[in-house]
């Protein structure tokens, strides 16, 4: 579903992105992990056309990507950020929010299309007429799914999606993700930093640093130790040092 | 230096009446680490705060007790708690690059709070802020001394905000989330080098986080708060003992690389958590 090959970005001087590539098959997951400055979202927003600086090839359902992209592009692949209070208009409704993209993509129906998303992410139909700063953290974040989903979209990009959510809410929000993705046959795409958010969700994680993409390993060999690169083995180190306590 | 408080309580007053954030909490603290944990709008950074007396305009507080080294807070004039504040226990906030001044060079910053506290000179105090620099572990204090909050770094910002509450000496600590914006491997460090200074100085600390296997392998006693309540009281290394529904929740919830789970356990809230024992007053 997604190929991406030689994959380079520069913000002027800067070379944030060199040379990276990897490949998720339709209804797959990839997580891409890395530290902040690592180039993990720049790949994320050079896939979703929000970057324009790129070089290397980039192909979504074999179609491969220019630097304009479009309609039919926009619609199939949509992305969800990491803080939904930023993300969302704040002076708008939940209601107006999920009507945007069926305006957008000239959709019909928009009635029974916003009360169902909202039915499938699991809100209740009150929310509907309610603005961003009436909902928690997690509503939000139901929100932005479910605007994302409004377009029917085969791809969805998740930057960071449960960072800025408490843990347990975290757990909601990968639940219904890990649900979304089987009734609707979605590939993802998630960065994170969290090494075992992006273990739960992806069968295949790849490791960013400087820049560049130093290991690509399936979530087994990666729960079972089997690291190459010492930068996958420190970041696997931290984290499961704490699960130990 | 100990720390009581004894039957805390802290309420907004909302168009609807009071609004408790903090209810009937009783901590002591010693010379020890002491974590507290709890979601967003638990009352742990209130909880800790009002050792300080730095609450949100607004916040009414009662407590049966609340004592910093025999200092009643309560009743202290603003003149005893600025004897207090920063002098004798410091506070870590989450994130360097909204704490710090971003017009004042990380050593000037640092410099100030070591001439405000000390009442020294200019070139002790810059002598002093070297010093507390090389104490945080920076390998280039001459450099970070010069640099802007913006020139910095979140680890390096971090450590300057730490060697900034170092200053005076403080004989209590108190960082709130201090390293939630920080990277794995920086918050690591930043851990470790609290560590280090708690035990060589004898400081006691409070580490206020939303992440409870991080506090408890870190602290040597963790307070687990819920809805203003403290829920559950551990001691480290005993968190797979934990009783409470709620702190199992927690730790349930969370994905993990060691044993990988099919579906996240998703916590079902029980509203008596909220009440507390039966029989406990409600305020």
């Amino acid at each position: 579903m997604i190929e991406i090959k030689d994959l380079h970005v520069r913000f002027g001087a800067v070379h944030a992105v060199r040379g990276i590539g990897f490949g998720v098959p339709r209804g797959g997951s990839f997580g891409i992990v890395g530290e902040s400055g690592s180039g993990k979202s720049t790949v994320l927003r050079a896939l979703s056309g929000l970057n324009p600086d790129w070089t290397g090839t980039m192909k979504v359902a074999g179609q491969a990507l220019t630097r304009n992209r479009g309609k039919d592009f926009f619609r199939r692949v949509q992305m969800v950020f990491q803080d939904p209070y930023g993300s969302l208009h704040p002076r708008q409704t939940v209601d107006r929010a999920l009507a945007e993209p069926l305006i957008v993509h000239g959709m019909d129906d928009h009635e029974k299309r916003i009360l169902r998303a909202l039915a499938e992410v699991a809100l209740p139909p009150a929310t509907r007429f309610r603005f961003p700063h009436q909902l928690s953290g997690g509503q939000r974040q139901r929100v932005a799914i479910a605007r994302a989903l409004m377009a029917e979209p085969e791809v969805l990009l998740l930057d960071e999606p449960t960072s800025a959510l408490d843990v347990s809410v975290q757990a909601e929000v990968l639940n219904l993700l890990a649900d979304l993705q089987e009734r609707r046959d979605l590939t993802y795409v998630l960065v994170s930093h969290n090494l075992a958010v992006v273990a739960h969700l992806c069968p295949m994680v790849g490791v960013m640093q400087g820049g560049e993409m130093v290991e690509q390993v399936s979530a087994a060999d990666l729960r079972a130790g089997r690291t190459v690169h010492p930068h996958t083995t420190e970041l696997r180190r931290l984290s499961t040092e704490l699960e130990e306590a | 230096m100990q720390v009581d408080i004894r039957n805390l309580s802290i309420a907004f007053p909302t168009a609807t009446g009071l609004s408790h954030a903090v209810r009937n909490v009783s901590l002591t603290i010693g010379n020890e680490k002491l974590g507290i944990v709890g979601e967003s709008g638990s009352g742990k950074s209130l909880t800790a705060r009002s050792i300080l007396r730095l609450l949100p305009r607004g916040a009414r507080m009662t407590a049966d007790k609340l004592s910093f080294d025999g200092i009643d807070i309560l009743k202290a004039d603003e003149s005893a708690m600025r004897a207090i504040r920063g002098k004798r226990a410091g506070l870590i906030l989450q994130d360097p690059k909204y704490s710090l001044n971003p017009v004042m060079t990380a050593g000037a910053q640092i410099a100030e709070a070591w001439r405000m506290h000390r009442k020294g000179g200019a070139r002790e105090a810059h002598e002093g802020a070297m010093d507390l620099l090389a104490q945080v572990k920076i390998n280039d204090p001459a450099r970070v001394f010069g640099a802007y909050p913006h020139e910095l770094s979140g680890g390096m910002g971090q450590r300057v905000m730490i060697a900034m509450m170092l200053a005076p000496d403080p004989e209590l600590l108190i960082a709130d989330e201090p390293t939630s914006a920080l990277d794995a491997t920086v918050q690591a460090e930043i851990l470790r080098l609290l560590e280090d200074l708690v035990a060589r100085r004898g400081m006691a600390l409070i580490l206020i986080s939303h992440d409870l296997p991080l506090v408890s392998h870190f602290c040597d006693r963790v307070a687990v708060m819920y809805a203003g309540r403290i829920v559950e009281e551990l001691g480290a290394g005993e968190l797979a003992q934990a009783k409470h529904p709620y702190t199992r929740g927690l730790l349930e919830c969370l994905p993990a690389l060691s044993h990988p789970r099919p579906r996240l356990a998703v916590m079902k809230r029980d509203p008596a958590w909220a009440e507390g024992p039966p029989g406990a007053p409600l305020a």
